[in-house]
């Protein structure tokens, strides 16, 4: 009886993922996103609402990251990136802080092992974000994991860990400026401009030489990854809290009801079908800037 | 003792819904969004503004009293606004593009007028964005007269009702006549304390962050700084938001159905409740703003932790 019902089960899986085949199939005649971004929100919630142990919603939470990966991989995004932790989560409870540690722990040496979703599809993990704030077992174990998949080239994780946008965005600002330093310092050795500049009538064309955007963007956290196409923030909040501000400035978003561990695929194919809708405008906006 | 019945008009919503819904059914090109009023007589003679001096209705009683449901100490601070949809609204209505944006200017004037009696400090709108200089010359030109011609008109009601006007973007590339009017109003109205209209030309996020990354690199140049003291404060003293005393807005508003930001304000809109609204902008009037006021209030902010 017992065996009936697993060969039920199996068979019923193999429908479900031919289904889901097709699916991408048909999907893919139309644009596919390069790049999804996945705001991973609610699993405190939902380890509230399913009555379960501290912590657990997120291990649930890391399954469903696990399946919309796989969606994402199949149906052909190249890049995906995830707000895992950001630089404000540290001011949550030392236990809760420390839970997620061990759990970021634990879960990256599962994704390095052989027959893990990494290696299945060929994916290169980065992890993005000011990773000296995290402790040393947690920052050896990413370096780790990235160098393990630094030759992988089919597809890009980026794991925004210990990340704010603004941080991100104040650190490529400081290393542009350092950049430029040796120039800087150059210029007032010579005695060129040393505090005699005043300040309020700088001529344009100074200031535009100093600092142009793509230096700024060469020093983002995310400069290897091109900016997302589809934000999805779960929960239903509708906000981007920090993640990817600068490269979300022509971004669809989408922010699902389903609190993170509930995300499934009629989420992913809805998302997939809102942005093949406004992609055509969206690429022309692109080509004019 | 006499006393009298006072109705407030039924403000027409209902519980705020959650952003959950995308607009993946509807066109981007709203086909389906029929004009609520019916266009009977010549749209384009009633959309030519007149009796500019009677557009605010400032009551100084209507200021102590919110719309039912509305709570006064959750009021957003800042609110910003991407004024989305006028062109559709036009040719939805067989009209010409300019009285779109003419159909515009009068909706952000209600916005306003709702923002100084609901005790809201401070209005964004993005009014041109850096990507708009590439749209048709002809149309960027009548934009650029049309602010020219609002400034103006609208002057007067700027000092009777105590708004501070601020602009923010690159204004070097304005006509200019335009720079110098917007430099002056900025001038004249910088002591007017009741409220602050921040309307962004030629502006963007990346623009923004640039320049304010130009301004620190030259504070670096002159000795002032070392590239290692730049921090978060900062660069928010460099960003142009710095022009007011909210420079984060609490709440974010697109019109017509749009689900992207569009490189408005980026770093700013860290922590910043996003409400996207299906109503084309000149459609967007008080029962839709105090829904949005009312989705707001329902959220739970956290910034982060």
């Amino acid at each position: 009886m017992e065996r009936i019902r697993e060969r039920v089960i199996q068979i019923y899986g193999n429908l479900v993922s031919l289904l889901q085949k097709c699916i991408f199939c048909i999907l893919s005649v139309g644009p596919i996103p390069n790049h999804i971004a996945f705001i991973m929100d609610g699993n405190r919630r939902f380890t509230k609402k399913c009555k379960l142990m501290e912590g657990a919603g997120h291990k649930v939470g890391f399954s469903a990251l696990m399946s919309m990966l796989k969606y994402c991989y199949e149906f052909g995004v190249r890049y995906v990136t995830v707000y895992a932790f950001s630089i404000e989560n540290f001011k949550r409870s030392p236990e809760e802080v420390q839970s997620l540690m061990d759990l970021m722990l634990k879960k990256i040496e599962e994704i390095l092992k052989k027959q893990s979703i990494v290696n299945r599809y060929g994916v290169r993990v980065i992890f993005s974000g000011n990773l000296k704030l995290l402790s040393e077992p947690v920052r050896l174990a990413a370096e780790r994991a990235m160098l393990a998949t630094a030759k992988n080239s089919k597809a890009v994780l980026s794991i925004c860990v210990a990340y704010t946008s603004t941080n991100e965005i104040m650190h490529a600002v400081q290393e542009s400026c350092e950049e430029k330093w040796d120039e800087i310092t150059l210029l007032n050795s010579s005695g060129a401009g040393y505090g005699l500049i005043n300040l309020g009538g700088y001529e344009q064309d100074e200031m535009d030489h100093l600092i142009k955007l793509t230096d700024i963007e060469k020093h983002m956290y995310m400069a290897a990854a091109p900016d997302p196409d589809i934000i999805i923030r779960t929960s239903g909040e509708t906000r981007l809290s920090n993640f990817l501000l600068w490269q979300s400035a022509n971004c669809y978003l989408y922010s699902p009801s389903v609190l993170w561990p509930e995300i499934g695929f009629r989420q992913f194919l809805w998302a997939i079908l809102n942005f093949q809708q406004i992609h055509f405008y969206l690429d022309k906006l692109k080509k004019q800037s | 003792m006499p006393f009298s019945l006072h109705f407030s008009p039924t403000p027409l919503i209902t519980a705020p819904s959650p952003l959950s819904k995308p607009s993946f059914l509807v066109p981007y090109y709203h086909t389906l969004h029929a004009p609520k009023s019916p266009l009977c007589f010549s749209m384009e003679h009633a959309l030519t503004h007149q009796g500019k001096q009677e557009a605010f209705d400032l009551r100084p009683e209507d200021s102590q009293t919110l719309p039912l449901g509305l709570r006064r100490d959750a009021m957003p601070s800042h609110v910003a606004v991407i004024m989305d949809g006028n062109r559709r609204w036009a040719r939805l209505r067989d009209l010409p593009v300019r009285s779109g944006y003419e159909a515009g200017v009068e909706s952000l004037r209600k916005i306003v007028e709702i923002c100084c009696k609901w005790g809201i400090k401070v209005l964004s709108v993005f009014a041109f964005s850096s990507d708009n200089w590439f749209r048709p010359k002809v149309e960027v030109e009548f934009l650029m007269s049309l602010f020219e011609r609002g400034m103006q008109e609208d002057t007067g009601i700027f000092f009777r009702e105590n708004i501070r006007i601020s602009v923010i973007g690159d204004l070097t590339k304005l006509p200019k006549a335009l720079q110098e009017l917007m430099v002056n109003l900025e001038e004249a109205t910088k002591n007017n304390t009741l409220f602050q209209l921040i309307v962004a030309v030629s502006y963007s996020g990346h623009y923004d962050v640039v320049q304010a990354c130009q301004r620190l690199a030259l504070k670096a140049k002159c000795g002032l700084i070392e590239p290692s003291d730049i921090n978060v404060s900062l660069m928010e003293q460099e960003l142009e938001t710095n022009c007011t005393e909210f420079p984060h807005p609490d709440l974010l508003i697109r019109t017509s159905g749009e689900f992207r930001i569009s490189n408005f304000m980026l770093w700013q809109l860290a922590y910043t409740e996003l409400y996207f609204a299906q109503s084309l902008w000149p459609d967007f009037g008080e029962a839709e703003f105090l829904k949005a006021l009312l989705a707001f209030q329902q959220r739970q902010r956290r910034y982060g932790v």
